[in-house]
């Protein structure tokens, strides 16, 4: 019996040895010096081909693999675009030609150079494959059958021709765009299959000219990103990038303490309150794109009355919000462009004001009003949801609230069957047009029309002349004319829409205070490493 | 063409003869098995009210690029004729592939189960080590303090949430104590270090003869697997103690002490002899039940294994990844039965 006793607790203690003395390599306080180690949620990447990917994750990579014909300086994301592949170009008297000259001497990570007929390919391939993000090209009026007259390479020079005059900056904004990426036209057709135009193998490999290229994505994983010493604007200090996926806040947060990552990019509030003030770490808090927003269906006979619609505005506890659940993750923000797009208006006309919507419902003769809010199961969304309920109770107005999957909520929404849809938008390409298109443009509010891709429309709502308005902006030249419209054009839509937007996206990152230089993108783009050091 | 029967043959069976017939009998209880796994996960698969197009092009693809997604996927075709055509491609070893990273599903389950089926056998290991003794033990010396002991660990084991003790393990062991690794299969400098050839990264780096991963490998691996390895402890050392304990009160126990046995040999070649069959199940079933992977282990510690692999792919309405890996997951329980029947054969003389 002793001898059990005695095999037992040998064992034991065998078991126990191994787990616990097995001398750990020494745990490094940090990463190496040339390395940059991130941790974020990366399942959303589904394809590394920049003519197909529209997710974050994915745009991420790429921005940092492919350069475009112009892009955005991630030290200084409110200039705007400038010169990237192209080192000029000037547009016809007519608006519509756009004419490219490329920066000589820069070389793909192949060792074969950029020229206009790999912009000429990319661009034409984009068109072609027409995926998921094709329509921010499209728009432009190219279609696979015109592309070889609308995008044609001459030379040094790479000319594209629209269908009809548009403001420069829009198709340069949206040339800025993951789709604008340019890619190595000998090395994609060599691992061409079945005229896909190189597409099932661009998924997984990379054929850019930017400071990175991909040295292996393995899906919910990991992506390993390898410096380009041949960059054209300089070899990046960060030798190697490794973003790792790491689901769950704690771990990231454990992870980042410890020393074994750079940053961190999913902390929850509680963990950014965790590791605020210590040594060592710092917080960054950057603007995304994403708005929070409240609409009002205009078929509805009560909410349709001016008077009403002003008076909700009164009715949301704005800041009440953004300090409580919402503190670090959004701000308050009134107009439909997100900050730092161009012509970006930060008037904030509205706050919580119950003596005022008061007198504004009585004036419109509303009493016992009663309204339905269709809703998504997302934690941040009810709440605000709530928050709503019990401000428009104190007017006496009764919100009743419909929780429901991303899909049924949306399904109804787009059918014009909800009285008040609380939800967010996020813009699609960086250029003000993806929002103003969308809020304040809706040239046929008729049933009929069916216009559902239209937040307007699926209110049911006649923006009258900012129709008009919107689509003049689209079209003028003068950047610094179309800034002065979009401002216009949200004034006057903060004043009379029968939207309420409330917040705007902020996303906190846990970052090791040596790392320097990092951008995320800020509400317009991806992220980019090659300015990091540390 | 008649088949003349050979004299003396089909009275009695030869050995080789009955081995045929089991072997027939066992792979067609698997085949059976196996499709009837395909059959009903794919039809689960095909109703569920997910739009599978939508989850790869997105909300706001134009009409054109959804059609063409719908037809690439064949989903314009019978549900009937998707099912042949899937079961013929899995006969050739292909899942399909993976509708959101474009990736043979087969690849995919290539890299992910070696790091369940790593993570699972440890756990395994360490669960066996130590749960089997304790519960021969605790039924041995049934009320005393160890029984006891074996009793509370067990219940800490079925009731603490493993998402929780996941946690407090990385920080109390990787975070403040820093003997081990923290999340993920290996530290990021010896990430693909040392060639893939199991995929199992323990594997490799011995086979490579590289023992600074393999020591490094060894700290991240350990604490995942001492969790799943108490999971595991906390069931097989409740059913070894219960399995002893019927033996121990029978009466040829007695007999054997009367005779003078001493101790240890009572329990160990009488006692324990008998209940070693039962165990083989208790055993197989719980290491199946690690193979399938833990997902919320797989999560907390960043773990790249099957269990995530699925969840996630479920998640996105990828079906492929879905079916290709519960094919691989019926398979290993399959596996698993049959490897234990054999285990019976060899330990139990009745079943010969």
């Amino acid at each position: 019996m002793k001898k059990l006793q005695k095999l037992t607790a040998g064992l034991m203690f065998c078991v126990a040895a191994t787990t616990f003395a097995i001398p750990a390599p020494q745990a490094l306080a940090e990463t190496p010096p040339d390395m940059l180690v991130i941790a974020n949620r990366i399942d959303d990447i589904t394809t590394l081909d920049p003519a197909e990917s529209f997710e974050f994750a994915g745009s991420d990579v790429i921005r940092n693999v492919y350069g475009r014909l112009v892009n955005f300086d991630p030290l200084n994301l409110e200039k705007g675009y400038e010169p990237d592949l192209a080192e000029s170009w000037t547009v016809s008297e007519d608006g519509k030609t756009i004419t490219f000259t490329m920066r000589e001497g820069v070389k793909f990570h192949s060792g074969n150079p950029v020229t206009a007929e790999d912009v000429e390919f990319s661009l034409r391939r984009a068109v072609i494959l027409a995926k998921t993000p094709s329509f921010i090209l499209t728009q432009f009026g190219f279609t696979p059958e015109n592309v070889n007259e609308t995008i044609v390479a001459d030379g040094n020079t790479i000319r594209i021709t629209t269908d009809k005059k548009y403001a420069t900056s829009f198709v340069l904004n949206c040339l800025t765009a993951t789709i604008g990426g340019i890619v190595d036209k000998k090395l994609v057709m060599e691992h061409e299959k079945d005229n896909d135009l190189g597409n099932e193998w661009l998924k997984t490999n990379s054929a850019g000219s930017g400071a990175y290229k991909v040295v292996s994505w393995k899906p919910s994983e990991s992506v390993t990103l390898q410096a380009n010493e041949d960059f054209y604007l300089g070899a990046p200090a960060m030798k190697r990038v490794i973003v790792r996926h790491i689901q769950e806040s704690a771990t990231q947060r454990l992870l980042l303490e410890k020393g074994d990552i750079d940053i961190a990019r999913n902390l929850n509030p509680e963990d950014i309150a965790g590791i605020s003030g210590k040594e060592g770490i710092a917080v960054d808090s950057e603007l995304r794109g994403r708005l929070m927003y409240v609409s009002l269906n205009q078929n509805h006979p009560v909410l349709s009355k001016p008077k009403v619609v002003e008076a909700i505005k009164y009715l949301i506890d704005y800041t009440g919000m953004q300090d409580s659940f919402l503190k670090g993750q959004y701000t308050v923000h009134q107009s439909f462009l997100p900050k730092t797009y161009l012509g970006a208006i930060e008037d904030k006309p509205y706050s919580f004001n119950l003596e005022k919507a008061k007198a504004l419902l009585k004036e419109a003769g509303v009493e016992n009003l009663e309204i339905e809010a269709g809703v998504r199961e997302a934690q941040e969304r009810v709440e605000i949801a709530q928050s709503l309920q019990n401000t428009f109770a104190q007017a006496g107005i009764k919100l009743n609230i419909t929780i429901g999957t991303g899909k049924q909520t949306l399904t109804r929404y787009r059918a014009r069957d909800l009285d008040v849809y609380v939800g967010a938008w996020g813009p699609d390409y960086p250029d003000p047009q993806t929002n103003a298109g969308t809020f304040a443009y809706n040239p046929d509010n008729s049933e009929e029309a069916k216009a559902t891709g239209l937040l307007a429309w699926r209110n049911a709502w006649d923006p009258g002349d900012l129709t008009a308005k919107t689509e003049a902006a689209v079209i003028e030249g003068d950047r610094d004319v179309r800034k002065k419209m979009y401002e216009d054009i949200q004034r006057e839509f903060q004043a009379r829409a029968p939207f309420a937007i409330m917040f705007q996206k902020i996303e906190q990152t846990g970052r090791k205070s040596n790392v320097k230089n990092l951008n995320l993108g800020g509400a317009i783009t991806a992220v980019a490493y090659w300015p990091v050091t540390k | 063409m008649t088949i003349q029967a050979e004299p003396g043959k089909g009275r009695r069976r030869s050995p080789l003869t009955s081995i045929a017939i089991s072997t027939f009998k066992t792979t067609g209880t698997i085949l059976a098995t196996m499709l009837g796994l395909l059959f009903v996960t794919f039809i689960i698969g095909r109703v569920m009210p997910i739009d599978p197009v939508i989850s790869i092009v997105g909300e706001r693809a134009s009409k054109e690029t959804y059609e063409a997604a719908y037809q690439a996927m064949g989903l314009d075709k019978p549900i009937i004729i998707q099912f042949f055509y899937y079961i013929w491609d899995i006969l050739h070893g292909d899942f399909g592939q993976s509708l959101l990273n474009a990736r043979p599903v087969a690849e995919d389950i290539r890299r992910v189960f070696p790091a369940t089926l790593e993570l699972a056998t440890l756990g395994t290991f360490i669960g066996v080590l130590i749960g089997v003794p304790l519960g021969v033990l605790a039924a041995v010396r049934r009320g005393s303090w160890i029984d006891q002991i074996a009793r509370f660990v067990a219940l800490i084991g079925y009731s603490m949430p493993i998402f929780w003790l996941g946690l407090v393990g990385l920080l109390i062991f990787y975070g403040i104590l820093g003997w081990v690794g923290g999340p993920g299969r290996v530290g990021i400098f010896y990430v693909d270090v040392v060639p893939s050839v199991t995929g199992m990264i323990l594997v490799d780096s011995l086979l490579d003869g590289n023992w600074t991963v393999f020591k490094d490998a060894m700290s991240h691996i350990i604490l995942p697997a001492s969790l799943l390895g108490y999971y595991s402890l906390a069931y097989i050392s409740r059913m070894t103690r219960s399995f002893m304990l019927e033996q121990m009160n029978a009466e040829y126990i007695t007999t054997a002490r009367v005779k003078g046995l001493s101790e240890w040999t009572v329990i160990w070649r009488h006692a324990f002899g008998n209940i070693k069959v039962q165990l083989i199940t208790v055993i197989a079933l719980s290491y199946a039940g690690l193979l399938e992977g833990s997902v919320l282990t797989e999560i907390i510690f960043a773990w790249p294994g099957i269990g995530s692999y699925i969840t996630t792919a479920l998640l996105s309405a990828d079906m492929n990844a879905v079916l290709g890996g519960t094919v691989v997951v019926g398979l290993v329980f399959v596996c698993l039965n049959v490897f234990s029947d054999l285990l019976y054969k060899f330990f139990d003389p009745r079943a010969k």
